[in-house]
């Protein structure tokens, strides 16, 4: 129709070049933060016998969600070690907490200041219903381009999908806590930060934990989808199954994934019930 | 020097308050000023002195302005205009950690009508959360938490959670917290509002039962007549954002400023408000100690009453007489008209103070056959109760003139 073509690559190519060479500081200490989380709990998780990860996960199971999930659980884990997918179970699980520990570490401080500021809370809203709408391939895109291909980029990516619930659902616990229990500290003289670590964060924990929950479990599904620019563990093997055709593999790596989200749900659920020991 | 003073303070919620000002300096109500400035009224131009161990109950209809005014004396709202001065000290003046540090000092917390106790928190953990606000350490506070977990009786409960409470245990619990901080003021919002009759008057009669005790200076929001005129000392009775009338139960209820107070005043249970003093009657005829048997009976039959009550000349009361016995007496013992009455005639009246509540008086009235005589601290004769008087008291639209009664006539009638 037109006798050009828009360059646009061109001047996206041009912009990551720039940007990655200015900021390569930046770009780099991030990559070896996720670096060194993954690594970390891979290696923390694969140094354990599996059969000491299996007790240990199966009682944290029971004590979040009772006797019949972690029964599943057990059974579920021993099946994993047995058909040969213990190890990138253990990776993809390490990229899902890593995922988490940023997700925490940037969605809880959001989500308190959102619930803080009716006009911060106004800009944040529409991004992040935009960004719950988005398909979760799309994240993967900018992350490749300043992250290159591997596991940093699938880590990024994931944490930028998992976040929008835990910044929505700390804001909400936050705003629902009820006037009168600040009241009653703003009465007794309560600093802001004695009103937030004393009745705002506990008194919310049960949604903020909702909101963790939520954001593991979309982080456990895009690291899955990360395999394809080379994130590892389940994923990937998940991926060698459709791409060869072998069914059955690509079954039991679908298996692992199923078993692992039914884990981390059914702790993650459980955290907001917990009541203080009487 | 009065504990809190609330000078000619306003507050109105919305941007530019000087348009509402305009408009109610002229007179303009609330409803109005809010349609035509969408600005909301929560009260205008309120001045109250409260003194220190006083109950003061704010009382009016709901959207009155009752709690705006109790949350602008710890500034939870910001007064629009106006002073507020506590323990001699202007608190709209003070900055923002003056504030929090003079709140530590001067409040005893609030406790409201939804009890806002922290649910992930056991008794002893709610009860000791004012004072960890305060900084006390740990043991100290643990101490004080379980003085007061046993004076509003919850001793047993110090690690239930409030889920596991019913709600005047939750109340108890939000009462506890208030208590256990070592400041005056509590502020209370429809505190036992919540709370089934029953619960709601003996939670009633605790705090009052606790006050006399700790004399703290509780500021009580209630939309409830009967609440505040059994526990207020003074109230304050507000309408539309505007003070209409401050005083006593008494003053109140003997004279409503207005139709609005009026209203408030027909629905009252009137049992808790009126004492002795309001209704008792002045003494008709009384017999002389020195009086001889012949003289107490004529008395006697010329009042036409059934029984007599003896007293000195300083009017001090000795006793009663019965109709009947004096009579027979008198039969027997015709030969000597001076001779006094027998000890064994003269038997001892029911006696309640001026103050004494007319639910006492009515108890009284139901087991006692004799007279119930009010008498002074000294034992001194200044009425008596009669049926009619009560019976008149309960029924609306009373007032205590109408039995013609005022205090001068009752304690100087003469002996007829
Ligand atoms: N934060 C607020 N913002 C705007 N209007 C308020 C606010 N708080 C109270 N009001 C208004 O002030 C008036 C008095 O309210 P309030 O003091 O709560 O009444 P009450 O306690 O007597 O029921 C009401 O019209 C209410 O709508
Ligand atoms: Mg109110």
């Amino acid at each position: 129709m037109f006798p050009f073509r828009i360059p646009i690559r061109d001047w996206i190519s041009a912009a990551v070049d720039y940007l990655s060479t200015q900021f390569s500081v930046v770009f780099d200490s991030i990559s070896n933060l996720v670096l060194f989380l993954v690594d970390n709990f891979k290696d923390g998780l694969l140094t354990l016998h599996p059969l000491v990860l299996i007790v240990v996960l199966g009682l944290i199971t029971y004590r979040m969600a009772g006797w019949a999930t972690a029964g599943v659980a057990v059974a579920g884990l021993f099946i994993v070690e047995n058909i040969g997918l213990w190890v990138a179970f253990n990776e993809t699980l390490a990229l899902v907490l890593s995922a988490e520990v940023f997700v925490i570490a940037f969605g809880l401080p959001l989500g308190i200041f959102a619930a803080g500021s009716d006009r911060f809370n106004g800009i944040i809203r529409p991004l992040l219903d935009f960004m719950q709408t988005m398909p979760a391939f799309v994240y993967l895109i900018p992350a490749i381009m300043f992250f290159g291909l591997g596991l940093v980029p699938g880590v990024i990516a994931t944490f930028v999908f998992a976040i929008p619930p835990l910044i929505r659902l700390t804001n909400l616990g936050i705003r629902q806590v009820p006037k009168e229990l600040i009241e009653a500290s703003d009465a007794f003289g309560a600093t802001r930060a004695q009103k937030l670590f004393k009745v705002q964060m506990p008194v919310a924990l049960p949604t903020v934990m909702a909101g963790v929950n939520q954001s593991i479990m979309l982080g456990l599904s895009m690291v899955v989808i990360a395999a394809m620019i080379g994130a590892g563990g389940l994923g990937a093997e998940v991926l060698r199954g459709i791409q060869r055709l072998e069914v059955g593999q690509g079954f039991e790596a679908g298996l692992a994934v199923v078993i692992l989200a039914v884990i981390l749900d059914r702790i993650t659920a459980g955290f907001g019930q917990i009541k203080k020991p009487q | 020097m009065s504990k809190i003073e609330i000078k000619n303070v306003s507050k109105i919620f919305g941007p530019k308050p000087e348009r509402a000002f305009k408009m109610l300096e002229q007179g303009i109500p609330k409803n109005e000023v809010q349609a035509k400035t969408g600005l909301v009224v929560g009260v205008y131009d309120i001045s109250i002195e409260i003194e220190k161990g006083e109950v003061f109950v704010i009382m009016g209809l709901s959207g009155s302005g009752k709690s705006t005014l109790q949350r602008l004396l710890n500034r939870l709202h910001e007064p629009t205009r106006g002073e507020i001065i506590i323990d001699g000290k202007d608190i709209t003046k003070m900055d923002h950690n003056e504030l929090i540090h003079f709140r530590r000092k001067a409040f005893s917390g609030m406790v409201f009508q939804n009890f806002a106790i922290l649910p992930h928190r056991t008794v002893m953990g709610n009860v000791e959360f004012g004072l960890e606000i305060h900084g006390v350490d740990k043991e100290k506070r643990r101490k004080r938490a379980q003085e007061v977990i046993e004076i509003v009786g919850l001793q047993g409960y110090e690690n239930s959670f409030p889920s596991e409470l019913s709600g005047g245990m939750q109340q108890r619990v939000g009462l506890a917290r208030g208590l256990a901080v070592d400041a005056d003021i509590l502020l209370m919002d429809e505190a036992f509002s919540a709370l089934d009759p029953l619960i709601r008057r003996e939670m009633q009669d605790e705090l009052l039962e606790l006050q006399s005790r700790m004399k703290k200076t509780i500021v009580f929001v209630t939309h409830d007549l009967d609440e505040a005129f059994k526990l207020g000392d003074r109230i304050a009775i507000l309408k539309d954002g505007v003070m209409v009338q401050m005083g006593t139960a008494e003053e109140i209820i003997t004279n409503p400023v207005d139709d609005y107070v009026t209203a408030f005043v027909e629905g009252l249970d009137r049992t808790g408000v009126f004492t002795a003093g309001t209704i008792m009657q002045p003494v008709k005829a009384t017999a002389h100690v020195n009086d001889g048997l012949h003289t107490i009976l004529h008395r006697i039959r010329r009042a036409g009453l059934s029984s007599m009550l003896l007293v000195d000349s300083q009017r001090i009361l000795h006793g009663y007489l019965k109709a009947g016995e004096v009579a027979e007496e008198v039969k027997k013992e015709s030969v000597d008209e001076k001779k006094k009455p027998h000890h064994s005639l003269i038997h001892s009246p029911e006696t309640v103070h001026p103050d004494t509540h007319l639910t006492e008086v009515i108890n009284l009235y139901s087991e006692s056959t004799g007279p119930i005589a009010v008498v002074n601290d000294n034992n001194k004769l200044l009425g008596v109760i009669v049926r009619g008087a009560i019976i008149a008291a309960l029924s609306k639209g009373y007032k205590p003139e109408d039995n013609g009664y005022t205090e001068q006539t009752g304690t100087e009638e003469k002996v007829s």
